[in-house]
């Protein structure tokens, strides 16, 4: 399965890393060297102490739906993908993280529910689409 | 020291809901002539014009598209643009600038024509834009989708209800059966609302505005301009403006930028939320109107649920009357924007103007814009108004 048609990101030269480590199944979070936060989504500068020795490291990919919301209703969405569920995943390391949840009844779902990562390929090679599913 | 009185000295909503053989820039002009005249000023006064985009025309230049179609060359000239809360926004603008000397009279315009375009303003799926959108939209987050987050993340932490949120729009829906241009105008019951079709859970058709085209314009006025007017001006006693975002991954769903802008409008008007006798908030969904409540201070965090029961909201008798032309959930919704007509509604009820079945005993309004969106930044702003002797 491929994430198209469904709309892929625009990779820029400051997003690039974060698409192709997980095309390579890791889910990285960005983490200032000086005042230590981690933070989503990956920026160059720290946006709490606006330091620029930030790196990308590898997140647990593991964490709890914060909240989240279901439809049948997305304009032009694949028809096998609906209904869709949007939420805000908040990961272990911290930040909150919007996402999909897949491979559950949307009923079934609740807040605080645990859920890991899982990555959808797209036609490029260097970006692979990183969603949630319960553990 | 005490800032110069600024007055809102002319307010316009166009009458239409649907303007399918009309250009956007038509209805800017319009909506411009209409306010002018209300003042009793005309085009030849204007030495400042503010608006916050026009949506066919998104290569910008706003002020400059804006003033050639219109032949106007004014002095200060605004095109701050933070969704349907720029028009709040844009009155403290315009306040600061005529305090600055920049200008005298400022027209503030909004116009669009969403529902002759057939846009699907809550279940769209945008092309991805800005550098979040790549993050955000290619989840097919959806403005409703994103304010039923919101709506649910309430819920589960002050246990906020369907019914709760439904009373909202029932005090819309009382309000909106006097007014003649409102596109719902029958009442509605919590049952209606409950039962009506489910949209992006928790949220049900009736907790969504409707898409409307039309418009809106204000003219505000230095004391000056005031003092040879015949028409009854509206004093602009407090603006505050915020952005609320997702904060580095720190996003907070129950929470928005009307702590902030809320707390500015008051602090500057020197009043507080309790001295409120109308308030207009922006009414994109229910759960919009349940959180600025609870940030405006009007009622404490998480109790907002609580506090719309009981018909609280509904004029002429409710402790706190709300949108008494309709809102954005029953009347209108320009260009998906609702900033412009709460500030329009405040300014009717503080003059007397509000249809006489809402018509409520206003000394002091306030007007809430929330524009973008709870679920991943917003722009909110907040304007505190009085009814001038």
């Amino acid at each position: 399965m491929s994430w198209e048609p469904r709309p892929t990101p625009d990779v820029n030269p400051e997003t690039a890393a974060f698409w192709a480590a997980a095309s390579e199944g890791r889910f990285t979070v960005s983490r200032c060297g000086d005042c230590g936060l981690a933070f989503h989504y990956p920026r160059t500068r720290c946006p709490d102490c606006f330091s620029d020795r930030v790196e990308l490291e590898d997140a647990s990919g593991e964490g709890e739906i914060y909240s989240y919301s279901f439809t049948e209703q997305v304009g032009g969405w694949p028809e096998e993908a609906l209904p869709l569920v949007l939420a805000y995943v908040e990961l272990d390391e911290g930040p909150r993280v919007m996402t999909n949840v897949v491979g559950a009844d949307p009923e079934s779902l609740s807040v605080g529910q645990r859920v890991e990562v899982e990555f959808v390929d797209t036609e490029a090679d260097d970006v692979s689409i990183p969603v949630f599913t319960p553990v | 020291m005490v800032p110069e009185p600024v007055y809102i000295a002319g307010a316009f909503e166009h009458p239409t809901r649907e303007a399918p053989d009309k250009s956007t820039m038509q209805l800017h002009a319009e909506v411009t002539a209409g306010a002018l005249d209300d003042a009793g000023l005309s085009k030849d006064d204007v030495d400042g014009f503010l608006t916050a985009g026009v949506p066919e025309y998104e290569h910008g230049l706003t002020p400059l598209i804006m003033a050639d179609y219109l032949g106007i060359e004014p002095s200060y000239m605004d095109s701050s643009d933070v969704g349907g809360s720029s028009y709040v926004g844009h009155v403290g603008h315009a306040a600061s600038a005529i305090r600055d000397g920049h200008c005298e009279v400022a027209v503030i315009t909004l116009a669009g024509r969403p529902r002759s375009a057939s846009q699907a303003t809550g279940t769209g799926a945008r092309e991805l834009r800005s550098y979040q959108d790549s993050f955000e939209r290619i989840y097919g987050a959806t403005n409703v989708t994103m304010y039923g987050m919101a709506a649910r993340r309430h819920a589960h932490e002050y246990g906020t209800t369907s019914e709760q949120l439904a009373e909202i729009r029932v005090a819309a829906s009382k309000h909106a059966q006097y007014n003649e241009h409102a596109m719902f105008r029958d009442p509605v019951t919590v049952d209606d609302v409950v039962n009506s079709r489910m949209v992006a859970d928790p949220l049900h058709l009736l907790d969504c505005c409707v898409i409307s085209d039309g418009g809106g314009a204000l003219v505000v006025v230095s004391e000056d301009v005031e003092s040879t007017l015949d028409r009854r001006c509206v004093e602009v006693l407090g603006v505050g403006e915020s952005p609320g975002h997702h904060d580095a991954g720190r996003i907070d769903l129950t929470r928005t930028a009307a702590e902030r802008s809320g707390a500015a409008a008051f602090e500057r008007a020197g009043v507080g939320p309790e001295e409120i006798d109308y308030a207009s908030i922006y009414d994109s969904f229910t759960i919009t109107v349940l959180e600025a409540l609870e940030d405006l201070g009007f009622c404490e965090k998480g109790e907002g649920g609580a506090f719309v029961e009981g018909g609280t909201l509904q004029a002429p008798d409710g402790e706190l009357p709300f949108n008494t032309d309709g809102g954005g959930l029953c009347s209108n919704h320009p260009s998906n924007r609702g900033g412009m007509t709460k500030v329009i509604e405040a300014v009717r009820q503080l003059r007397g103007e509000a249809n006489d079945e809402v018509q409520v005993d206003a000394d002091l309004a306030l007007a809430h814009g929330t524009g973008g969106s709870l679920g991943t930044r917003h722009g909110a702003a907040t304007v505190v108004l009085g009814g001038a002797p």
